[in-house]
């Protein structure tokens, strides 16, 4: 185990620090992620599988699902849309302010969640800058929550998928466009399809993000139980009632599902990839 | 003109539209909330603003806020290096595994962040009992926020150094250490200068993470006014007590923060292209 050992036998070269690194990083997730995430764990075991099926299906609860996982995927698929046409623009095109409009994006990442739904319930409030142009209520309601989940969403779509553009071959493009295909042939079916990967990625992303959200939406959303309540906030008033036991089951279907959501879309990007393979072979 | 566009190009009626429809979008959903912000914090004019932040509540705000990024920021950097010289220099089973676990945190709601501290340190958690007795105060006081930040901020610079690293390969290092050098040596002189604009991007992005954190820290702080509400809680408290201004003129300290994070951000992202090129 010695170095002057792992020398002499001339095994292959390794830097120092193996031991070190590979000890200090197991016991700092061990005690920051590992332990703290198996309490959820433990104490979920400590219900009966009827006590659980109660707490987690309690229509109040399902109702909170069926919003949190209806508003995150309108808003990842409206970051889809826009993101994809944002960060089209912002590789092809040039026009005057577009480096403002290109740091702006990461806009969301950097404001803290609190200060964006302050900022945007009281755009969307009824005498609101923009709310005051609309007949119907958009803060506290369905749709506000869907803004708030956009607004926080937007520059994963967009930060994902500009690289992607940039490093892609124009000599495709002009092979394509040589060959007879209209433009809007060339963009469907040479360039979207190299983009599917990335767009995928970041619609995860945002999705996954948009599914825990908390800060931006509770301020927006009006949070009224069956209407506007999402299940991180039924999760936080459980935890203000002191109902622990509840608030971690229903914290606990949260995680499988984030967890199957993630480990279902790594399947389908390594199916993609392997369709890749064996296309290019073919 | 029609017939004149490149063939590998939209015509220019296309291109304005969708010029047109990215800036409008990007308009209203990120410049307008900005210019709202700010004429919110500033409508009672400069004394208001400045009574708004600078009385003592705000004052302990921000100085919690600090004492969480002092600590924080650190710790999660220095686990951000040592796990990406872990993951690029060396092969090991588990590798893929260790990867997963760093990242789990962005799959994990704030909320549930905080709940996961509360069941381990709460009244009725695993050792709340303990450290009932002992006199620990963890939950509702700054070790709470502290952890709870840690957990949510894990990923940060560990997820901006390991694709870096994993690039930079390892022949220089190599070369260093055969010569003599140890590996804090290496680390210092080789490695180091390579990666300190990644390094420094992980770094602002985990402190804007760090000191924008809500859900979490909100389940864990217990929200006592003066000790342990951070800046994003002392707004919170602000708007629901219909205080706009006030909450939005902290919000405004938060909000230019905010926009120098992305300063430094494309700045560091400018250099880094112009080496490369």
């Amino acid at each position: 185990m010695q170095k002057t050992s792992v020398f002499k036998k001339q095994k292959p070269f390794r830097l120092p620090g193996f031991s070190f690194t590979l000890g200090f990083s197991i016991f700092y997730i061990s005690l920051l992620i590992l332990l703290p995430l198996s309490m959820l764990l433990l104490n979920v075991t400590q219900l009966s599988l009827s006590e659980f099926w109660q707490i987690i299906s309690d229509p109040r609860a399902i109702s909170s699902y069926k919003l949190t996982i209806g508003s995150a995927l309108i808003a990842a698929l409206i970051n889809v849309i826009f993101g994809t046409l944002i960060a089209w623009v912002l590789v092809r095109y040039d026009f005057p302010g577009k480096s403002i409009m290109d740091g702006i994006v990461d806009l969301p990442f950097a404001l803290p969640t609190a200060v964006a739904g302050i900022t945007l319930s009281s755009i969307y409030a009824q005498n609101g800058w923009i709310g005051q142009f609309f007949d119907f209520k958009i803060a506290f309601t369905p749709i506000g929550i869907m803004i708030a989940l956009t607004f926080i969403g937007l520059p994963f779509v967009v930060r994902t998928l500009q690289p992607v553009l940039e490093s892609f071959k124009k000599e495709e493009e002009e092979a394509s466009a040589s060959l007879g295909a209209t433009r809007f042939q060339t963009i469907y079916r040479v360039i979207l399809p190299t983009c599917i990967p990335a767009i995928l990625t970041g619609f995860t992303l945002a999705f996954a993000r948009a599914l825990g959200e908390y800060g931006s939406v509770v301020f927006i959303a009006g949070n009224m139980p069956f209407k506007t309540e999402i299940t991180p906030l039924l999760i936080m008033t459980k935890l203000e009632q002191y109902d622990y036991i509840g608030a971690t089951a229903i914290a606990f279907v949260m995680l499988v599902f984030s967890f199957v959501f993630l480990f279902s879309m790594n399947c389908i990007q390594w199916l993609l990839q392997r369709k890749k393979l064996q296309g290019g072979r073919a | 003109m029609k017939n004149f566009k490149k063939p590998t190009e939209e015509s220019k009626a296309v291109q304005y539209v969708l010029i047109g429809t990215s800036v409008l979008f990007l308009s209203l959903f990120l410049l307008l909330p900005l210019a709202i912000i700010f004429t919110t914090a500033f409508q009672k004019g400069l004394d208001t603003y400045w009574a708004s932040i600078s009385n003592s509540e705000a004052l302990a705000a921000i100085k919690l806020t600090l004492i969480v990024v002092a600590i924080v920021v650190p710790l999660n950097t220095l686990f951000g290096i040592i796990s990406a010289w872990l993951i690029s220099k060396y092969s090991f089973k588990g590798k893929n595994l260790l990867l997963t676990l760093i990242d789990l945190p962005f799959a994990v709601s704030p909320v549930i962040s905080g709940l996961i501290f509360v069941l381990l340190f709460g009244a009725q958690g695993l050792f709340g009992t303990y450290l009932l007795e002992h006199d620990v105060y963890i939950i509702f006081a700054l070790p709470g926020i502290v952890l709870a930040t840690l957990f949510v901020t894990v990923p940060f610079v560990a997820r901006e150094l390991i694709p870096l690293m994993q690039a930079q390969g390892q022949s220089e290092e190599e070369a260093s250490h055969s010569l003599g050098a140890s590996g804090l040596q290496t680390f210092i002189h080789i490695t180091l200068p390579k990666i300190k604009w990644g390094l420094l991007y992980g770094v602002i992005l985990c402190n804007a993470r760090v000191i924008g954190e809500f859900g979490a820290v909100s389940v864990v702080s217990g929200h006592i006014r003066g000790l342990t509400n951070t800046m994003p809680l002392h707004i919170e408290v602000l708007y629901n007590e219909y205080q706009f201004t006030a909450a939005f003129a902290v919000a405004s300290l938060m909000t230019i923060l905010a926009l120098f994070t992305i300063i430094i951000k494309n700045l560091i992202q400018w250099r880094t292209k112009e080496t490369t090129l």
